[in-house]
């Protein structure tokens, strides 16, 4: 190892509308190197990871490459500078060959200017071949596994010279035999003197393939060991460590019947046969009970209450009971006369129609309460609108107004409003405070108390570990599909709940 | 719109014709089959589709109403149903296509535009279907009719009773909403229990059903059944559509902006003609004032976001 680091971010601040993403961060990373970025979601990777390559320009802080400062106002700089990033949504081009997309917008040209393929072959298969992955570069990119395209990727970011790979989540959709595959790749580069940082919320291959971990919390730096020095339960420790600094309405829970019984649940991948998204899941929620569902992202525990409620189409294997009878759930209608209610975690693309009015969005489940003699009755519909805008205190300059105007907050209590209109028993809440300021989160957490005391069974996923833990009254940690743990919520901590989920 | 044009109107006494209510109910009349047109759009625009056949599938319609009702000399409470189920019948094959092959509405509707033709000139051999020598039924006389002392055409009474209709589906019942929220978000109206496939056939089946008596008014009114009519009218109901402010993207409009627009073309090319302008200049003038027409209404809506 040289003395002078490759790569060196010296006390990198950027602060978001309302959010401080990251203060004071310090991160170094020498050739041949590969540091784990480790932290819970929303601990800052990504931000620190787009600054570097020039997606976002630190509000204060430098960068430094070869002692050599630097300053990144585009994307293009960052990778003129040596800096390649590899998302976990691959950035190729599906339709079109190997060949184009690894050497796309730097086609080699012939001296009549027209693009060179015989050449742009050679180079490209030239570099697959450099990573062990002799494929035919003249056939489509679509044609290959997603393994192969994250190769692809790879190479596209050797062409570029690069000496700082990023590696974000790049083994989340592959098979065991391909992260092998993977990490001898990786460890080839770190043989040539690339530098690579390794973002994962896979511990075993964090502590396989990491030389040093670096730990973020919160948009902090809370430390940097080597593998050897930082065993698993301190880094845990060190990726948890905060106090619980939001308000947390405490509750009694009475639990009564069951009413949601999952036995055996599995969904396999759609176009990966032998992968999982849910794997043989088994649990059940009670009347008045309210079931947290931990898991790091892509841990299944989203997949599965989707299944549930018959969002993907097809009947997924296993059995689902409701109150004790058996039921065949294989499309939302279905779910939904069976008193189930679903969040999902993006309210845009899946929760609200946009250009409707609040009033529309809000009766949309229930319109067949809304109808006098088949005809809607826009004074029903007005009249129990209102009621729910009230209940909730959703503040909307009134219910003609598009639901697209409104904050965060209110547009997911919007969508909560629909679905509470139809009286559901079983309510899936999947992040149901993502995104919304802290008033209207604590509005939230009282109003899934409420509904909880009436006797409804609530099953929530959030990726902050305090507030899953405050409201659950029991916790299932879902890792890769399958459920590892249970807890009930007084034995529930936070380093329980990560050693389980990681 | 109409201050612009005035001023290119040459000198002869056209003014004063514009000031006639004939003007008015002969330009309604001419407009009316392509309101039609416009009313089954609008729905199938509403979810973010297209739906290019209904040209052809008012020629189709249209013959086999006049085979029917001239070569077969069936009655009107035959040969109208028939006709209609037709129609609709082709509709919801676009919609079974659409839904159940997942292919872009685009590309299913021009194939049936293209078969739909095809259909359409099978029926008659290639020629029309005329009443020649047997007497033509007495429905052709009076769907083309016109009543109160002359003024106002059966055709206009039927387009604005279509709007009406249309107004009450999209506004009061559950099958309107569904409509706006598929084009708004169609996994979001998925999820709350919208059946998205069956109210998307839905839909073009209603587009069909709309073809279908646009088709029975055009042979009515032209008194026989030709194979080639409709051609480029689904380009013109979309244009009045969308000149009317509904959006293409879907989940945002309605049938009175359809109203408007089907006015607006129906009074550019009424006022354009009587002043003589050549038709290869009113084409010109024509696709100027939709794209002026769009981009006004756009930055009007961009100004209330």
């Amino acid at each position: 190892m040289k003395d002078t680091p490759l790569l060196q971010m010296k006390r990198i601040s950027k602060s978001f509308p309302g959010v401080q993403a990251l203060s004071e961060v310090s991160f170094e990373l020498h050739e041949g190197e590969v540091v784990g970025l480790v932290g819970e979601n929303g601990a800052g990777k990504s931000t620190l990871m787009k600054i570097l390559s020039g997606v976002y320009a630190p509000d204060r802080g430098e960068i430094l490459i070869d002692g050599q400062a630097v300053r990144f106002s585009s994307p293009k700089d960052a990778e003129r500078a040596g800096v390649a990033v590899i998302y976990q949504e691959l950035s190729l081009v599906p339709s079109v060959s190997v060949m184009e997309n690894v050497l796309m917008g730097r086609e080699p040209r012939t001296r009549w200017k027209t693009v060179d393929w015989r050449e742009m072959a050679r180079v490209s298969s030239e570099l697959l071949t450099l990573l062990d992955m002799p494929i035919d570069v003249r056939r489509p990119v679509e044609e290959f596994g997603v393994a192969v395209q994250q190769m692809i990727e790879i190479a596209k970011a050797l062409s570029l010279n690069a000496r700082i790979l990023v590696m974000d989540e790049p083994t989340s959709s592959l098979s065991e035999h391909e992260t092998k595959q993977l990490f001898d790749i990786v460890r080839k580069l770190k043989g040539k003197g690339v530098g690579v940082v390794y973002i994962s919320h896979k511990m075993e291959e964090i502590y396989e393939i990491a030389d040093r971990i670096t730990v973020l919390r919160d948009g902090q730096h809370v430390g940097t060991a080597t593998a050897e020095e930082l065993p698993s339960e301190k880094m845990i420790q060190w990726m948890v460590g905060r106090k619980i600094d939001q308000f947390f309405p405490s509750r009694t829970p009475e639990i009564g019947e069951e009413l949601l019984k999952v036995s055996g649940l599995t969904l396999p991948q759609p176009g990966m046969s032998g992968v999982n998204l849910v794997n043989n899941v088994s649990f059940s929620v009670h009347s008045g009970e309210i079931l947290g569902l931990a898991g790091l992202r892509g841990a299944g525990n989203s997949p599965l209450l989707g299944a549930i409620f018959g969002r993907y189409g097809r009947r997924p294997r296993g059995d689902i009971h409701i109150r004790g009878e058996k039921v065949e759930i294989t499309s939302p209608p279905q779910a939904i006369a069976h008193g189930m209610a679903y969040l999902t975690n993006d309210r845009k693309a899946s929760g609200l129609v946009l250009p409707m009015s609040v009033l529309h969005n809000m009766t949309l489940v229930s319109l067949r309460d809304m109808t006098r003699f088949g005809w809607l009755d826009p004074l029903v519909e007005q009249r129990s609108a209102s009621a729910y805008r009230d209940s909730l205190s959703i503040r909307t300059p009134s219910l003609r107004t598009e639901v697209s105007t409104l904050s965060g907050g209110n547009q997911q209590k919007v969508i909560l409003a629909k679905w509470l209109m139809s009286e559901p028993s079983i309510l899936f809440l999947d992040e149901p405070t993502r995104g919304i300021d802290v008033g209207a989160k604590t509005e939230i957490y009282s109003l899934m108390n409420r509904w909880a005391s009436e006797g409804k069974a609530i099953l929530l996923i959030t990726s902050e570990l305090p507030e899953l833990l405050a409201m659950s009254d029991r916790i299932l940690v879902m890792h890769r599909g399958e459920i590892t743990a249970e807890f009930s919520h007084e034995e529930a901590t936070q380093e329980k709940v990560m050693a389980a989920a990681m | 719109m109409i201050g612009a044009i005035f001023p290119g109107m040459s000198g002869e006494n056209k003014l004063g014709a514009f000031f006639t209510w004939d003007y008015h109910r002969d330009m309604l009349r001419d407009y009316s089959i392509h309101g039609i047109l416009a009313c089954g759009m609008t729905i199938v625009i509403l979810t973010a589709g297209i739906d290019l056949s209904v040209g052809s599938l008012l020629g189709m319609t249209g013959m086999f109403f006049a085979h029917l009702m001239i070569n077969l000399q069936l009655s009107p409470a035959v040969g109208i149903p028939f006709s209609l189920v037709a129609g609709t019948a082709a509709g919801l094959l676009n919609g079974v296509v659409i839904t159940s092959f997942r292919i872009q509405p685009f590309v299913a509707t021009l194939a049936m535009m293209v078969s739909a033709r095809g259909l359409a000139k099978f029926i008659g051999g290639g020629r029309k279907i005329q009443a020649g020598t047997q007497q033509l039924p007495a429905i052709f006389e009076q769907i083309s009719s016109q009543v109160l002392n002359n003024n106002l055409a059966i055709v206009t009474i039927i387009f604005l009773a279509s709007m009406g209709v249309f107004w009450l589906i999209l506004n009061r019942t559950r099958f309107g909403r569904h409509l706006y929220a598929i084009g708004g978000n169609d996994e979001a109206a998925r999820l709350s229990g919208v059946r998205v496939n069956l109210v998307r056939t839905a839909a073009y089946g209603i587009a069909g059903l709309m073809s279908a008596v646009a088709g029975v008014c055009y042979a009515a009114r032209t008194y026989y059944g030709d194979p080639e009519a409709g051609q480029g009218y689904e380009l013109t109901s979309i244009a009045m559509v969308v000149i009317g402010g509904t959006s293409l993207i879907g989940g945002r409009g309605g049938i009175f902006l359809t109203l408007l627009g089907t006015l607006i073309i129906g009074y550019i090319e009424k006022i354009l003609s009587i002043n003589g302008v050549e038709i290869a200049y009113r084409f010109m003038v024509e696709g100027a004032i939709i794209v002026a027409a769009v981009i006004i209404q756009q930055t009007g809506r961009r100004t209330r976001l």
